[in-house]
């Protein structure tokens, strides 16, 4: 029988080793084509190759896709596709009451149960049943391998294909089209025919043995969402920054330096920026963290729209420098990946525990912007505006990102370069005497770029004196400039747009204000509620450092202001503390993202009161 | 290049006063370093002097250039930013040996190691001065400092050894009093395609006077040091009692110099990287009878140069890719029309 329904979330788990990300991106790559909307999460262990079989190693891969709007990875679970014991073990929790679980029974036997931590003798899949599970038992090794007998591959390499059995399996069950999976082995092997041949030949098996096996009741159909009309990709937070970087620099017309050390949930940053040196990109793997923002600060002076991004112990180390951009007031965008922390903290897991020190985290009187995104595609537009305001307020920006968002994908609809507005750098004016600190209106300094005869000019990281640059130990120049210095970062309200309520009244009980990548969940929750009749709203900042000048109106137009955050209570301490207002916390440090359903259940809460 | 030719040294001197102690060796590598600049041939304003923290790195505010006085340290990382991006720019990195040897180690081997085309004036004097005085990673074992009253234990780095293990292209040594030798290597260092290292010995008269004294006073000098001269006999010594290195057995002896057969004597050839690490390992410390102290250029070699290859890829890839398009960037592989 063939169901339509709204939306649907599947999470594919197995071992590191079984491919389970790149299946999982292989379903979100066709079903966005396919019309849906759609949101991702990866979960993958820290380890490069954790212990074979062990529930640390599991990889998972989860996916909302739906006709109707889609803001998160989703809550519980419809489908688990568990290749493996540990698999099972590690997300069957997450499963819907009546989900179903497509196990691949060959990772079931005594050794993966031992290898999960279990007695031998459980028949897990039985025990599943038994608690209302729809259970789909398939031996996707041994089919794999029989599909490949013939292949002249290593039983080792047969092995490997057997993701695309699971991938086509699950194509056919959610009614999705094979082709673009075809296209994409075609190109990933094109070297390799032996391997095309066999992976094209598991993921029509899978397929095949959809249609073919009656081990399915249903099948399901997911139409197309009715999105904006527009041109749409699919795409990761990591990706649309770097692509939000590129046209940044190239509305700016200056050139683009990247710089950064490898770390994790950042480094895919690099990597796509290395790969685009046709646009100009100048990308730069550096010794350390501190010379990432060195090279970056130099390239700056140089003249260059000038970015190095990490995560939040590289961070840390980039403080002095970033110190350094602050007081030369130089174009400078540093981007913070965050992960769970403190330390080296959880490097694979989300969190938003990094915007005190983000807001406050330098010696000195050093205010610097701060901005955040709150989603996959949101990236592009932030990173734009990061670059923006560097370039056109001659400061350091600090854009906030998140692993969730890094990772995550969903569908983009993007704009036309044409669209894009034009970045204007505060050039210092040729034929004319120079003086690096006189200030224009927005008490911005001009920039005078190396080879420019006749503005040659020295400045550094000792107080200077207010115009001429000079070091100045003067206690009146001092306060001087420190309060001009940030009077010409809250200047920078004035030059962003107002904020406005996501959604909901505009005035009421609850209002739930949010940063970052709790959005989705928040919105969700909100909408739902909102059907409900609760009176609730939601309001997602972008602007964290300054806040937009119409911020606190619309604080007070609400009963109770209710912040969730990924952290031990950040934006709440500052909004209670600019704004003398009792907002209330909602911590989740897990890891983890929000589930809406955790929001609506703490605003239900919040009114029993 | 017309207005750099009719510059003079005193063009290159800024309206700032000059703040180190009187008597500092700062002031005689200043001076050198002003001198040199009109032949570089290099337009003013396409000059840059990056430093980091310590009294020599005030030196860019005494230069009427474009510079920076930045952070502890990291010279080395924001130079190799700035040419990068920018390399029609004559580069000047100044350093201390606390700036560039303990604080910021690691950008000066990996500076060295990817061969930038930069100079680094290395200002060692073996005493942090700026903080008044505690031993440096080049201060000599057992030295007492108010941060070592008991002598210190830290074995001292040795820059050359160092600079030539991080596979340095140019090293050279000078010393602030010598002026003429001094401008030489500046000039050599300018004309090096690649990191220049100049280790200049400057004497600190309040902190640590008299370290180098052994390697300027008239009376030890030509016993204690060892003028490198390209294609020419390693020789030291008063004129009437010259000494001559040579190496037997990868080993370095001296022997007075008539008693050398000519083709035993050591020739320097600053392209000769396995007598460079010879050169750079006559490190004693001085005594009456100790191998001299090589000033001049150790080593001298042509390598990839990081920026061109940089460039080169930036156009490889451009040629095989053309020119990146911003459209097709934000479109992306696959996308669909709604």
């Amino acid at each position: 029988m063939n169901q339509t329904i709204e939306k649907a979330t599947v999470l594919f788990a197995g071992d590191s080793g079984d491919g389970m990300q790149l299946t999982g991106f292989q379903f979100s790559n066709t079903s966005a084509l396919h019309g849906n909307d759609l949101s991702t999460f990866p979960d993958f262990p820290a380890e490069i190759r954790a212990p074979i079989g062990t529930v640390a190693g599991v990889s998972g891969f989860k996916i909302n896709f739906g006709s109707v709007e889609i803001n998160t990875p989703g809550g519980k679970v419809d489908t688990l596709v568990a290749m493996n014991a540990a698999a099972l073990v590690k997300f069957q929790i997450d499963l819907k009451s009546n989900g179903m679980i497509i196990a691949n029974i060959n990772g079931f036997d005594k050794r993966n149960l031992r290898l999960a931590g279990l007695d031998e003798s459980r028949d897990l899949l039985s025990e599943a049943r038994d608690a209302g599970f729809h259970v789909v038992e398939i031996e996707i090794t041994k089919l794999t391998r029989e599909a490949l007998k013939d292949s002249g591959l290593s039983t080792k390499e047969q092995d490997r294909s057997k993701n695309m059995f699971t991938l086509g399996l699950v194509y056919w069950l959610y009614n999705r089209e094979i082709e673009p999976s075809l296209l994409f082995l075609k190109e990933k092997f094109k070297s390799k025919p032996d391997l095309l041949m066999a992976n094209t030949k598991v993921l029509k098996t899978g397929y095949h043995f959809g249609e073919t096996i009656e081990l399915f009741s249903n099948r399901y159909t997911v139409n197309k969402a009715s999105l904006p009309a527009g041109s749409y990709r699919n795409i990761a937070g990591n990706e649309a920054i770097a692509i939000g970087l590129i046209s940044a620099a190239a509305k700016a017309h200056l050139d683009l330096f990247y710089a950064g050390y490898p770390i994790t949930p950042a480094s895919d940053i690099l990597h796509e920026l290395a790969n685009r040196k046709n646009y100009g990109v100048r990308s730069f793997q550096a010794e350390d963290e501190i010379a990432a923002i060195g090279a970056a600060v130099g390239a700056s002076f140089a003249g260059s729209l000038a970015v190095t991004a990490s995560s939040g112990p590289g961070i840390a180390l980039k403080t002095e420098a970033l110190g350094l951009a602050f007081m030369l007031e130089t174009p400078l965008v540093v981007i913070n990946v965050q992960r769970g922390g403190p330390s080296t903290g959880l490097p694979t897991k989300t969190e938003q525990s990094d915007l005190l020190q983000a807001i406050y985290g330098r010696n000195g009187e050093a205010p610097i912007p701060v901005i955040a995104t709150r989603s996959p595609k949101d990236c592009f537009a932030v990173a734009f505006e990061a670059c923006r305001i560097a370039i056109e307020h001659m400061t350091p920006v600090i854009l906030l990102s998140d692993g969730y968002i890094a990772n995550g994908s969903e569908p983009w609809r993007f704009p036309k370069a044409s669209d894009l507005a034009a970045i204007h750098p505060n050039y210092a004016k040729m034929n004319e005497a120079y003086l690096p600190y006189e200030r224009d209106a927005r008490l911005v300094r001009s920039w005078a770029i190396p080879g420019t005869a006749g503005h040659e000019y020295r400045l550094g990281g000792l107080e200077k004196e207010d115009r001429t640059g000079n070091v100045s130990y003067e206690p009146e120049n001092h306060q001087k400039m420190v309060l001009t210095r940030a009077a010409k970062v809250n200047e920078i309200a004035h030059h962003i747009p107002p904020q406005e309520i996501d959604c909901g009244p505009e005035t009421g009980d609850v209002l739930i204000v949010g940063w970052g990548s709790t959005y989705g969940a928040i919105r969700t929750a909100v909408l739902n509620m909102n059907k409900q009749g609760i009176s609730v709203a939601h309001l997602h900042i972008r602007y964290l450092f300054p806040f937009p000048m119409n911020l606190e109106k619309h604080l007070r137009n609400f009963k109770t202001v209710i912040i969730p955050e990924l952290n031990n209570g950040q934006l709440v301490k500052i909004i209670r503390e600019k704004f003398l207002i009792n907002a209330i916390p909602l911590n989740k440090i897990k890891g983890l993202p929000f589930l809406s359903i955790e929001i609506e259940d703490a605003v239900k809460e919040q009114l029993k009161g | 290049m017309e207005i750099a030719d009719l510059l003079k040294p005193k063009d290159f001197a800024t309206d700032q006063d000059v703040r180190w102690c009187p008597g500092c060796g700062d002031y005689s590598i200043l001076k050198q370093v002003q001198s040199i600049m009109p032949d570089l041939g290099v337009p003013r304003e396409n000059i840059v002097f990056i430093s980091g923290i310590g009294c020599s790195s005030r030196f860019p505010y005494y230069m009427n250039t474009f510079g920076m006085h930045s952070i502890h340290g990291r010279a080395a990382a924001i130079a190799s930013g700035l040419k990068m991006m920018r390399k029609d720019l004559s580069v000047w990195i100044i350093t201390g040996d606390g700036d560039s040897l303990s604080i910021g180690g690691n950008h000066l081997i990996h500076l060295l190691r990817r061969n930038l085309n930069v100079n680094i004036l290395l200002f060692n004097n073996e005493i942090y001065g700026l903080t008044k005085g505690q031993f440096s990673p080049t201060s000599e074992l057992g030295k007492t400092t108010k941060s070592s009253p008991w002598g210190t234990i830290d074995h001292p780095f040795n820059p050359a050894a160092l600079a030539l293990g991080a596979d340095a292209s140019f090293f050279a040594r000078g010393l602030d009093l010598d002026t003429k030798g001094l401008r030489d290597i500046l000039l050599r260092a300018h004309a090096h395609k690649g990191t220049s290292l100049v280790e200049i010995y400057q004497n600190c008269n309040v902190f640590n006077d008299g370290a180098f004294a052994p390697y300027s006073n008239k009376s030890t000098r030509q016993r204690s040091t060892l003028l490198l001269e390209e294609g020419k006999p390693l020789l030291y010594g008063e004129d009437a009692n010259k000494e001559a290195l040579y190496i037997k057995d990868m080993k370095v002896y001296s022997a007075p110099l008539e008693s050398i057969d000519a083709e035993d004597l050591w020739i320097h050839d600053s392209k000769d990287a396995m007598k460079a690490h010879l050169l750079s390992r006559l490190f004693d410390p001085y005594t009456e009878d100790s191998l001299p102290r090589p000033f001049g250029v150790f080593y001298q070699e042509d390598r990839l140069v990081y920026e061109e290859e940089m460039d080169k890829q930036l156009h490889t890839s451009i040629q095989s890719k053309g020119i990146g398009d911003l459209d097709s960037l934000l479109q992306g592989r696959n996308h669909w029309t709604i």
